[in-house]
């Protein structure tokens, strides 16, 4: 049998990252573009009270920086996500374990459980105001309970599907129930872990601003409603900036994740 | 070894059955089955796909347990799966997420070996079955054949007196399964263990076997004998004695009678 074979390569730094260059210069071109097509059309095709204009949005940030109401707000939002995130993860990987073992119990309740997930999170939202008044608590909880149901659902699909011969070659090695779970169980739920939590970073996002946008006097749901109340687009376009700055760092996080899961994946799995 | 030794009984299977329901009806997998197997005796079993094999092998492993009759291991009634026995499935049944060091040790782990004495062993059989430089790959990252490797050497980690073996090589080229049936061989030789070694390729049951075992269907014993081919034997010499081909001609016919 022969080993597997590498050959050195001399390739060139653009020969390496020149594909990666080329599409990070076109996306930049692609911003730029757009934002000199809006900055120019602004005041001539559109009316400015409703589509505002970068150069006003930029104005606004500034402003904003100054003035310290974008910080607060942004870490406000910021803190619910991680909060949210991290509360809704754990529950739900706790309880996505604990009842995915229990199969017979599972099966009674899997019914009520896809009811709660398909409930719309917002739904919930005046509940939660009744129950935690309209503080950060509120939006925390929002955000966990979206995140919940995502890490539950993924995690206890991954403990009922764990291979029946894995599970086997344990017992042959004269492994108990212990053995059984911390050897083959858990490590193979972790999969459906990860994807879970994948899945869920950006709902954690999407729970925290929605519950500012519903009733809140922080935070950069806030900061949309007031900008919006007082016609100030600019306002508006500059808070969804930075939401898409969160969003897009989010996602970076969401990628890390994605690369430290795939190293053992079956090889059908792979991209 | 001396004869008393060779001839003491380490399976005994009476009156053996099992039952899979589905739906309203009952599939029988196995009827009434009986076999013997004498320490460190390589006994092959060969039937057609779908005679209650896999059945008869998961029973004498204790995986499952059967709906009627007995499966004694050195006298004892077999209740659960047990460390002294070793058994190979079909399928790879390696750990994705461990490599093959970290596969290898598995069984070691369990038995509560210290870290230390595990890696050595462990480093040890990934050497005896030629993996040398491949202990940090995880199994994706192998091919069929070196996965096979990997699964023998985790079965031999637990240092098992009686092997059980269902088609291991089934799936694999015909070059790389005679390597690892000559390998096998070798294992053997020196362990001194007692193999149990189900597949559907005659020549693979003749090349290997002290005993060969014909299954009809619902593990019917169709044939039953002794192959006393002289050892070591050479899959290319043995293609053209006499002695082989006439036994081969005697299997095949068994085969058939057992299909009617």
């Amino acid at each position: 049998m022969t080993a597997i074979q590498t050959v050195r390569l001399d390739r060139s730094w653009w020969g390496r990252h020149g594909g990666t260059a080329t599409v990070w210069s076109l996306r930049a071109l692609l911003v730029v573009a757009l934002l000199v097509v809006w900055e120019l059309t602004a005041e001539r095709w559109f009316d400015i009270t409703f589509t505002s204009k970068p150069s006003d949005i930029w104005t606004r940030l500034v402003q904003w920086h100054q003035d310290g109401t974008l910080w607060s707000n942004t870490w406000i939002t910021v803190q619910e996500v991680v909060y949210g995130f991290l509360l809704g993860a754990a529950a739900g990987a706790l309880t996505g374990f604990v009842l995915a073992s229990a199969r017979a119990f599972y099966q009674v309740l899997d019914p009520f459980i896809m009811a709660l997930y398909a409930i719309p999170k917002v739904a919930l939202a005046p509940l939660f105001i009744v129950w935690f008044g309209i503080g950060m608590s509120m939006k925390v909880l929002l955000a966990a309970a979206t995140v919940f149901f995502l890490v539950f659902l993924n995690v206890a699909a991954g403990v009922r599907e764990v291979d029946r011969g894995l599970i086997d070659a344990v017992r042959l090695m004269g492994g108990g129930r212990r053995d059984i779970l911390v050897k083959v169980v858990v490590p193979s739920s972790m999969t459906g872990l990860l994807t879970g939590l994948k899945v869920a970073i950006p709902y954690a996002l999407i729970g925290a601003v929605i519950g500012e946008l519903v009733a809140s006097n922080r935070g950069l749901g806030y900061l949309i409603n007031d900008a919006a109340a007082q016609f100030d687009t600019a306002g508006v376009f500059a808070t969804l900036v930075v939401l898409s700055v969160i969003a897009a760092l989010l996602n970076l996080v969401v990628g890390l994740l994605d690369r430290r899961a795939s190293r053992w994946k079956p090889l059908g799995e792979e991209r | 070894m001396s004869d008393t030794v060779t001839s003491e009984t380490v399976i005994e299977v009476s009156g053996l059955g099992k039952q899979f329901v589905k739906d309203a009806v009952g599939i029988v997998a196995l009827r009434d089955f009986d076999l013997t197997i004498a320490q460190g005796s390589f006994v092959t079993v060969l039937g057609r796909s779908g005679c209650g094999k896999s059945t008869m092998l998961n029973l004498l492993a204790g995986l499952t347990t059967p709906t009627s009759g007995t499966v004694s291991y050195r006298g004892r009634p077999v209740a659960g799966p047990r460390t002294e026995v070793g058994y190979l499935t079909q399928s790879d049944t390696l750990m994705p997420w461990r490599s093959v060091h970290k596969n290898v040790e598995l069984p070691l782990e369990i038995a509560g070996v210290p870290a230390q004495r595990r890696t050595e062993h462990a480093a040890e059989l990934i050497g005896k079955v030629g993996l040398e430089g491949f202990e940090r790959h995880y199994p994706r990252e192998l091919s069929g054949g070196m996965r096979r490797r990997v699964s023998l050497a985790r079965m031999l980690a637990g240092d098992p007196e009686t092997l059980l073996m269902d088609e291991p090589f089934g799936a694999l080229d015909a070059q790389l399964r005679g390597e690892l049936q000559a390998e096998l061989l070798r294992l053997w030789a020196d362990g001194g263990q007692t193999v149990v070694f189900v597949t559907h390729d005659i020549e693979e049951a003749l090349l290997l076997g002290d005993r060969v075992v014909v299954l009809g269907p619902v593990g019917r014993i169709v044939l039953d004998r002794p192959i006393d081919l002289p050892r070591p034997r050479d899959a290319d010499e043995l293609r053209i004695d006499p002695e082989f081909v006439a036994l081969h001609r005697e299997l095949t016919a068994a085969l058939r009678e057992g299909a009617r």
